[in-house]
């Protein structure tokens, strides 16, 4: 084991170089290309015995990818952002090939208007094709959440593809320390893969093969439903070997001073590392707050989300993607885990599109939204962040893409 | 020039061993199907072939599959991505001992016109620009036919399809000419290329076995008559094929080593008309009154085609020849 300063990008691809994959298919999009990068210097010098492929498209990548693990190989591949929508064909496909491998997504906000920096509305798009998504807060938590994919998408139970899903920018690019386990003990954790059934001359094998008719149709998504319903004790199991084996516990969600908190902030991703800044600050100020980090997100936990949430004062889901027309995409989804009798006030907000900060004391306002809905008890109507100066800002880009003059002249 | 056949000499050198089985759900009389039997014969029991959407992805409707070898269906736009995952799976997990040798199968990627010519073109022309160890199928039968028949670019000018629809505004049909697949494919020097027919079995099988020798991109166009979609008999479509071999609108062709060689050359050619008179996506073309000038511009590239052919397969230096 050594400790390292890495980048969310360099953590993801030590990563696939401790699980040993066989293939990685790879399409360069910013901010994923560090991955990719790093691994095809590993590939070429032989300190990974894998092969990489640039394909020519996200599409072929992930139809690549999919043909390999069904043929029996262990694949990694990373996209991200327009990359994943452009492939999205292939994730319903290969899902339902049941074939595990593991696809780094590095968020990023989708066009149009076309931008770099994160938010989930990519990754989250994917929710209903049947791969299962874990969405990592620090770099550490990247290296560890591939190791435990592999686990997870290959135990016999579950047979599925997963995403392993991280921020751009504000963890690809972020070095931070990471412990890097040595590759026998991650040997002992995640041994090498034995598929299922693959393409052989011994045994021939059809796959993808077409169903006409509801019935056979509606029994395989009901089994890929089963199959992800199974993943979340197993997913206990595989962090519960994890935790042992190298001393870092996670569970599907993550609870910060939660025990005795009234109310609830509900965020994921690396912008829960500014809620539990805000958190701490809330407390010395006298809140009773904590904060619930949405983890595993497909299976989703609807009942730890119960169980944690269920009771208490108040509750805000803070989004960093936006459903339009609807709101934010957790909020519905952690709304769908509530039970009348018990469920909380729930409060929406948006905020972090497309990489935007949030700004000094919009956590206060959550906080007094949140104080007020206790008797109001909420709306479900989702609160969009953003700041008096922004909103100059953009008034005063507005006048110069209209050439009008500035009206500190007029 | 005559090319002489190196594997299949005789039709007694066909293995009567059947790798795809009958009663599939294809149309009778589907030329696709036929090519795509002889293929395999040609390949042997170790194959997997990796499908994109089209007529044939229904050969395979669970729990059925005719095949003795194994089939992966992608998605239409990319089964040759597939056919990399595959090969490249096979080849990793044999060079690490974690499969044997003997496993190791031919991938074939199988596809009709509609995807190879447009929407599947990118994933192929990259498999080939990679160097890919792979065979590849493409079944013509000159439109979306699993559709119900819509005009692709590979629908030839003057054929009637459910949207190049005959009107008293578009008499012709189908405007555009036939895309060039074949050429878009050799630009790339692919190790083996050829157009098929089932017509020609000895034809067809000899050059995929001939292909068999080399490693990368093995591409192979069957012209694939489509009995609902062209309007003839089941019954004769093979006789239709053959026709479009003996007018010369089907030229049997293949490259290598960046020659080009015509392996069947009609002594005598039979009039285009002969071909297109069967069809009934032809008949506006004869019927109520003839278009003269669209049968004079299919019979004229016919010519065209086969002159430049010639000219080219018998002096070595064309350009010299332009000045004759």
């Amino acid at each position: 084991m050594t400790r390292e300063l890495l980048t969310g990008n360099a953590a993801a691809a030590w990563g696939a170089r401790l699980a040993e994959v066989d293939y990685v298919p790879v399409y360069p999009i910013t901010p994923q290309t560090e991955v990719i990068e790093t691994l095809a210097q590993w590939t070429s010098s032989g300190e990974l015995k894998a092969r990489l492929v640039t394909m020519d498209s996200e599409h072929s990548m992930l139809t690549a990818a999919g043909a390999a693990a069904a043929t029996g190989a262990r694949v990694f591949t990373a996209s991200s952002s327009q990359g994943l929508v452009y492939g999205f064909e292939m994730l319903y496909t290969i899902a339902g090939w049941r074939v595990p491998l593991v696809l780094l997504n590095v968020s990023r906000a989708l066009s149009a208007p076309i931008t770099l920096e994160p938010d989930h509305n990519d990754v989250l798009a994917a929710r209903d094709c049947g791969f299962l998504q874990i969405h990592a807060e620090s770099c550490q938590e990247v290296l560890d959440s591939v190791l435990m994919a592999y686990r997870l998408a290959e135990q016999r139970d579950v047979q599925l593809p997963i995403i392993v899903n991280l921020d751009g920018f504000y963890l690809s690019f972020t070095r931070e320390p990471v412990e890097v386990p040595c590759v026998d003990a991650v040997r002992e954790f995640l041994p090498a893969r034995k598929p299922l059934h693959g393409f052989s001359a011994s045994h021939a094998l059809a796959q993808g093969v077409a169903v006409l008719g509801g019935t056979g149709y509606s029994f395989f998504k009901y089994q890929m439903q089963r199959a992800a319903e199974a993943a979340l004790a197993v997913h206990d199991a595989v962090t519960g070997e994890f935790c042992h084996h190298f001393g870092r516990c996670y569970g599907a969600v993550e609870g910060f001073r939660l025990d005795d908190a009234d109310w609830v902030i509900v965020m994921s991703n690396s912008f829960s590392t500014v809620g539990k800044e805000e958190v701490i600050r809330l407390r010395a100020e006298g809140e009773k707050v904590g904060l619930l980090r949405l983890r595993l997100i497909r299976p989703f936990p609807s009942q730890e989300i119960e169980w944690l949430l269920g009771g208490r004062r108040g509750v805000a889901v803070i989004d960093q993607n936006i459903s339009v027309g609807k709101g934010g995409i957790l909020f519905g989804e952690v709304a769908s885990a509530l039970r009348a009798r018990t469920a909380p006030p729930l409060l929406s907000f948006i905020g972090g599109l497309g990489g935007r900060r949030f700004r000094g004391r919009e956590f206060d306002l959550v906080m007094s939204a949140l104080h007020a809905a206790e008797n109001t008890g909420g709306s479900s109507e989702p609160t969009l962040l953003y700041s008096e100066a922004e909103y100059v800002q953009v008034m005063d880009m507005l006048r110069v893409a209209h050439r009008l003059p500035d009206t500190h002249q007029a | 020039m005559t090319f002489h056949r190196e594997v299949y000499k005789s039709i007694k050198d066909i293995p009567r061993q059947e790798y795809l089985a009958g009663g599939t759900g294809m149309c009778a009389g589907c030329g696709g199907l036929l090519a795509l039997r002889l293929l395999h014969k040609a390949l042997g029991p170790n194959v997997v072939f990796v499908n994109a959407a089209g007529c044939l992805t229904l050969l395979a409707v669970f729990p059925f599959t005719p095949f003795h070898s194994s089939w992966l269906y992608t998605a239409m736009a990319s089964a040759p991505a597939g056919a990399q995952g595959v090969r490249d799976a096979l080849d990793i997990l044999i060079e690490k001992g974690r499969l044997p040798a003997t496993d190791d199968l031919k991938v074939v990627v199988v596809t009709g016109d509609g995807a190879a010519h447009g929407i599947g073109l990118q994933s192929t022309l990259a498999a080939v620009h990679r160097g890919l160890d792979f065979y590849y199928l493409c079944y013509d039968n000159e439109a979306f036919a699993n559709t119900g028949f819509q005009m692709s670019p590979a629908s030839p000018h003057g054929s009637r399809t459910g949207t190049t629809p005959v009107t008293a505004a578009t008499s012709v049909g189908t405007a555009t000419a036939k895309q060039d697949l074949f050429q878009l494919w050799r630009a790339q020097q692919p190790a083996f290329l050829a157009t098929v027919s089932p017509a020609y079995p000895l034809d067809l099988m000899d050059k995929v076995a001939r292909a068999g020798r080399a490693r990368g991109p093995k591409l192979f166009i069957g012209l694939a008559a489509c009995p609902p979609g062209w309007g003839v008999e089941p019954a004769d479509s093979a006789q239709v094929a053959k026709l479009a071999v003996d007018t010369g609108v089907w030229p049997l062709k293949e490259t290598h080593d960046g020659e080009l060689v015509h392996t069947i050359r009609p002594r005598h050619f039979r009039p285009v008309e002969d071909y297109l008179r069967g069809q009934a996506r032809y008949r506006h073309l004869f019927e109520p009154v003839r278009q003269e000038g669209v049968l004079h511009r299919l019979q004229a590239e016919v010519d065209r085609y086969w002159a430049e052919a010639d000219l080219n397969t018998q002096t070595p230096n064309p350009r010299l020849a332009v000045h004759h």
